[in-house]
Parts: structure tokens; C-alpha cells; sequence
């Protein structure tokens, strides 16, 4: 079982594309484990959909070799590398039926019809479109579409599933919605799922392991969880959100904590947790997630000793629900956000204009690279 | 002021009745009105009504012919004009990479257009003639020993003429409806593991389903209302249903001329309507 298992690892080394000047992809190393459900996230145009396409085997690598279970797959053709992949807007055979659509690459591959077609009904019963296995796919529903081409990639039993933008197509509760069953999904095939997005939430949400990219290059890859609280750097913290980034200088080094002053900041301890070569008078930036910052009164302000914390000025409000988004005056240029949650806010509710004391405790403090 | 929804209706309508009803259905209406009446053999109608007319059509072993040899021209032009359609077509819209280079050698198919239909076919002559560049090429070579005769005035160089005018409007039709084709949709078969023979009969072909039956609409319907191409290339050689209209007219036999049009209007009618049932054009393009 164990070599079984591990048919569906991916390895990238050192893959890069280029077209004429333009450089798409530079040089990325990673590791996708057997079976994980893995995202790559960026804005458009970072390079995602291309390291999809080279996967599938719809694009050659300039450069770099992939491995799929081992096996280096440049220059084999989709179906010997069994990948199969998921188009954005799913790209169904508009003169197909739901069920010809999903036997397509059987049919291709010489199965008799009879047995495609079994194939198919219990493929398209997996994904609960028995009443409409005659429809064209002009008369099915966006969700249902993309029911179908899951259906019509999964069919063949490949080790590797990929997901060019699955939800983009969606309005917003089907796409949560889809978002459940593509995970359930990929469970109950028990094969690596490559996904590619721009949706942070859909990344964080669905993914073993994710990878986020700007420009051709991976910023960082790891758990969701990992990625959202403790970025590697500026962009990751931005591109994901939830993270307020200050910029400061290190006044101090004392072992496993400096101390940095900003403007309007004080001078407070920062945790520097493995993080190496950052000396005294360093510009560093210092990431806080929104939600551990609290809002004080300046009359009533009860602000522990050595916790940072600055004054500054309501800007905003935004009701989201179950908590209140602040939004307060600029450091800069850093937005600076705290996320209040909905019965604290309204038990003192702040106006805009307010002055205010956002203060959060030192060590919650992330420095980043 | 608000229009009963009746008359609304028709208003919506009347730009193509204006068209219609003046430059088909009127013609039409005299066309089997005089089909119907007997001719004074001078060039007069004679208000009797006589069924002779199309006795005379249905009972002559020339019509058959004519219509044999109408129709093998039809199909012959028909079958090469549709080849060669598809695969420039194919060609333009899957293998040039680059959009304005496809548009630009769209626009080059319909260079030969910029010129008139006679000029065109006369264009013939000095390549398939006796004396011309393919015999010379043919002879030059020492593959034959004395000039083909078959190339020029023969039904060979009718086909050949009617190929080269009409294959245009079986690139147009097709060319639009595979230029409408998604290429996901070609890499999502490729991707399922399809050779290019599969794409092409699985995706593609069943996706143009519907340029080449409006290519074919166009091809049929022409052919058989030719009389001048097979006149000039066949040199006389050859017959056509329109040909012998045009004799009945220019010795002034209106109504058994007006008969022979109708039996067209109704064979080619038949035609395009086989054509419309192999393929459902208004639901491919609604699709």
C-alpha cells in the first residue's frame, strides 16, 4: 500500500517558464505530499495557472524537472502522466450530454459502450446529477456544470486532480457551497488536488497545503493555518489578510526579543522566534492580526506595562456581522484595522472620529522577514 | 396613444415584408401564374389554363438529363468545395497562432472576389488549355507525351471553376463556427486522453456542424441556378437545367420556361430541405 500511496506526490524542481522575455516562472522547488488538497494562491498573472498547465502537461517547462510518484513527466502527454485536470469555466463539450460528456475519455480510450456508460452513471450518480444525465450542458446551472466536470475528470481514476480557478465562475453561496463538495470529494477519491485560486479564503479554507506566489515565485508554502498567522513576510501578511503590517526600527537585540520604535509607536518587545540577522537600526516591518488588537478609551486606558500601543483615530466602521471592522488612522501608508467582536463593540460603541488606544500584547507580535 | 398588440406585431415585421413581398413572393406568384397558361408560341400569354406545360416537362427524357447532369455538378462541387472549405477554415481558426496573420489570410481567400466571375473563369484558360501551363509543366516534365484534353472545356474544368468561386462560401460559414469554438474545450478532450483524429471527429466536426450546412445551403443552391459556368467551361459540351430555361426564354416560350423554374424551385427546395434536416442549424446556433 505504501508505494500505492504515494503514486500521487509531486515534485517541482527548479521549474521555470519563460515566453520569449517574459518570465513566467522562475526556478520553483516544491513538494506536494500523496493525496493533499493543495492550493496555489496569487493575484492573476503571478504565474499559478502556468505551474497548473506544466503539471497537466498542456505546457513544457523551459526549464526544471516535474515528477509525478517519482517519475519525471516533462514531454508526456496528460493521459501517460494520469493527471486530469478541471478548466475554468469547465470548458464541457456544448454537444455532448451530461453523460457522453463524462464517458468522453473512455470513449477516446476504446471502452466499449456499454461499459462506459455503466462507468459514467456511477460516476454521475457520486455527483448527484441522475435526473439530468441527458441534459446538454447549456441547460444545466453553473454548480451542476461544474458537477460535470468534476465528474468527467475524475472518471478516468487519475492520481492528480487540477483546478484551474473551479469556483470563479460561481456566485458566492453556490461557491461555498461547491467549496464543501470539491473537498468532500477529493476525499473520497483520495487524490492530490491541485488547486489554483486568487480567493484567499477558498485557499485557507480547502487546503493541506498552501502555496502563495507573487511574480513567478512562491512567497511561502505551508498549512493554511500557518500561512494566515504567521506570514513570512509583507506580502504574504497583506495577500492574506487578517494581519495589520507596521514598519519600524530595531532600537535593540537582547537574544530572542528586540526592541522596536515607529512613529507614533513606542518602543516595545518583539519576539524575534528564530528569525536571524536583524541588527540594531534595521528597518523591520512587524505584523498584528486585526482580531488581537483591542480598542481603549484614552480616559479609561488600562494598558499593561511593556504592551505596544498607540493613539489614534477612528476612521471607519463597517458592521460585519459577528464582529465590527475599526478602521483607524494610518501609521504611513500601513493600514491599520482591528476586528472587535460584535457584543464587545456594542457594549461601548465607538463613533467615528473617536480617539481611541489600540494596544495588543507584545508577544503576539509576529516579525517578519 | 397605444397600438393594439396586433398591429405592433406586424410593424416589427413589415422591413422584411417590404423586401419579401415585392422581390419573391410577387415573382414567384407570376412565375406559377404563367406556368399554368398557355403561350401563343410568340413570346404571349394566353389567359387557358393548361397543364401542359409541366406534361411536357415531366414527359421529356431531357429533363432527366438536364437534372442528372445539374446534379452530379452540384455534388462533385459540393463534396471538393466542402473539403477544401474545412480544412482552410480549420487551418485559419487551430494552427494561426496569430489572430490579425488569421484575419489577414481570411481577407486573402476573398482576393480572387475583388475581380469579375468572367474574368475569373477566363483566368482559366491559359493555365488548362491545350497550349497551357499545366500541360506544358505536365509535358516539360515527361510525365505525359501529348497535351490532356480533358483540362479545359470538358466538366472537369466546370468543377473545377465552380470549386474555385464557390469554396469561399463554404470558408465563411465554417470559419465562424469553429472560430466560435472554445480552445479549452479542444485541450479539455485533449487532456481526456483524445488523439487529434478524435478531436477532430468528436469536437470539432460536430461543432461546425452548422457553417458547413450554411456552406452547403449556399453551394447547392448556386450550383443549380448556374447556367454560365457550365456553358463557358464545358464549351458547349455540357447541359444544365438553367441553360435550357434560358433557351425556352430566348425563343420566347414563357410558360413551359415558367414550369421548368418552379420543378427547380421545388428540387432545390427539396435539397435544402434534406440539408436542414441532417443538421438542426437554429438549434446549433442557439446553442
Amino acid at each position: 500500500m505504501s508505494t500505492e500511496r504515494r503514486q500521487g506526490d509531486i515534485e517541482l524542481a527548479g521549474v521555470g517558464k519563460r515566453y520569449d522575455d517574459i518570465v513566467a516562472v522562475e526556478g520553483i522547488n516544491l513538494k506536494i505530499p500523496d493525496g493533499a488538497y493543495c492550493c496555489f494562491l496569487g493575484p492573476s498573472g503571478c504565474g499559478k495557472t502556468t505551474i497548473l498547465r506544466m503539471i497537466a502537461g498542456h505546457e513544457d517547462p523551459t526549464f526544471g524537472d516535474i515528477l509525478i510518484g517519482g517519475e519525471n513527466v516533462v514531454g508526456m502527454a496528460p493521459i501517460e502522466r494520469r493527471t486530469a485536470m478541471m478548466f475554468q469555466s469547465y470548458a464541457l463539450f456544448p454537444h455532448l450530454s451530461v453523460r457522453d460528456n463524462i464517458a468522453f475519455a473512455l470513449r477516446v480510450r476504446g471502452v466499449p459502450k456499454a461499459e462506459r456508460y455503466k462507468a459514467a452513471d456511477e460516476m454521475i450518480e457520486k455527483v448527484q446529477l441522475t435526473e439530468l444525465a441527458h441534459r446538454l450542458p447549456g441547460q444545466l446551472s453553473g454548480g451542476q456544470q461544474q458537477r460535470v466536470a468534476l465528474a468527467r475528470a475524475a472518471i478516468t481514476g487519475p492520481r492528480v486532480l487540477l483546478l484551474d480557478e473551479p469556483l470563479s465562475a460561481l456566485d458566492e453561496q453556490l461557491r461555498i457551497q461547491m467549496r464543501q463538495e470539491l473537498r468532500r470529494m477529493q476525499q473520497d477519491l483520495g487524490i492530490t488536488f491541485i488547486h489554483v485560486t486568487h480567493t484567499q479564503l477558498e485557499a485557507i479554507a480547502l487546503a493541506d497545503l498552501v502555496v502563495v506566489m507573487e511574480r513567478g515565485k512562491i512567497k511561502q508554502a505551508g498549512g493554511a493555518r500557518e500561512v494566515y498567522v504567521s506570514p513570512h513576510d509583507r506580502y504574504v501578511a497583506e495577500f492574506l489578510g487578517g494581519q495589520n503590517v507596521l514598519s519600524g526600527k530595531v532600537e535593540k537585540v537582547n537574544g530572542a526579543s528586540l526592541v522596536m520604535r515607529g512613529p507614533k509607536l513606542e518602543g516595545f518587545e518583539v519576539p524575534v522566534a528564530g528569525k536571524t540577522a536583524v541588527t540594531q537600526g534595521d528597518k523591520v516591518d512587524i505584523a498584528v492580526r486585526r482580531d488581537d488588537i483591542r480598542l481603549l478609551r484614552p480616559e479609561s486606558a488600562a494598558i499593561a506595562p511593556g504592551n505596544p500601543h498607540l493613539s489614534t483615530r477612528v476612521q471607519a466602521i463597517e458592521y460585519q456581522g459577528y464582529f465590527v471592522k475599526v478602521m483607524l488612522d494610518a501609521i504611513g501608508d500601513d493600514e491599520f484595522v482591528a476586528y472587535v467582536t460584535e457584543r464587545d463593540f456594542f457594549s461601548d460603541p465607538l463613533k467615528v472620529g473617536d480617539i481611541v488606544v489600540a494596544t495588543w500584547q507584545s508577544d503576539h507580535t509576529l516579525l517578519l522577514a | 396613444m397605444r397600438l393594439p398588440r396586433s398591429l405592433v406585431g406586424w410593424f416589427y415585421v413589415s422591413p422584411l415584408m417590404l423586401v419579401l413581398i415585392p422581390f419573391f413572393v410577387l415573382p414567384m406568384v407570376v412565375i406559377i401564374t404563367a406556368s399554368v397558361l398557355e403561350g401563343d408560341g410568340f413570346g404571349g400569354i394566353m389567359p387557358f389554363f393548361t397543364t401542359q406545360n409541366y406534361i411536357d416537362v415531366f414527359g421529356s427524357g431531357l429533363t432527366f438529363n438536364l437534372y442528372f447532369s445539374t446534379i452530379k455538378f452540384t455534388i462533385l462541387t459540393w463534396v471538393f468545395s466542402l473539403i477544401i472549405g474545412f480544412w482552410v477554415a480549420y487551418f485559419l481558426v487551430f494552427h494561426v497562432k496569430n489572430q490579425l496573420l488569421a484575419i489577414g489570410l481570411f481577407l486573402v481567400c476573398t482576393v480572387p472576389f475583388w475581380t469579375s466571375n468572367i474574368i475569373r473563369m477566363i483566368s482559366w484558360i491559359p493555365l488548362l488549355g491545350k497550349e497551357g501551363l499545366v500541360n506544358m509543366i505536365l509535358q516539360g516534365l515527361g510525365i505525359i507525351d501529348k497535351p490532356l484534353e480533358f483540362l479545359l472545356f470538358s466538366d472537369f474544368a466546370v468543377v473545377v471553376a465552380y470549386v474555385h468561386q464557390l469554396t469561399i462560401f463554404m470558408i465563411v460559414p465554417i470559419f465562424n463556427s469553429m472560430a466560435r469554438i472554445d480552445k479549452r474545450v479542444v485541450e479539455a478532450a485533449l487532456d481526456a486522453g483524445a488523439s487529434r483524429f478524435d478531436i477532430m471527429r468528436y469536437i470539432i466536426v460536430p461543432l461546425s456542424k452548422s457553417g458547413m450546412a450554411l456552406g452547403s445551403i449556399f453551394v447547392v443552391s448556386i450550383v443549380m441556378g448556374d447556367f454560365f459556368v457550365v456553358r463557358v467551361m464545358s464549351g458547349g459540351g455540357s447541359a444544365s437545367v438553367v441553360a435550357a430555361l434560358y433557351e425556352d426564354i430566348s425563343v420566347l416560350q414563357y410558360p413551359p420556361a415558367a414550369a421548368n423554374a418552379v420543378v427547380l424551385v421545388l428540387v432545390v427546395m427539396l435539397m435544402i430541405g434534406l440539408i436542414l434536416r441532417t443538421v438542426d442549424i437554429r438549434r446549433e446556433i442557439a446553442r
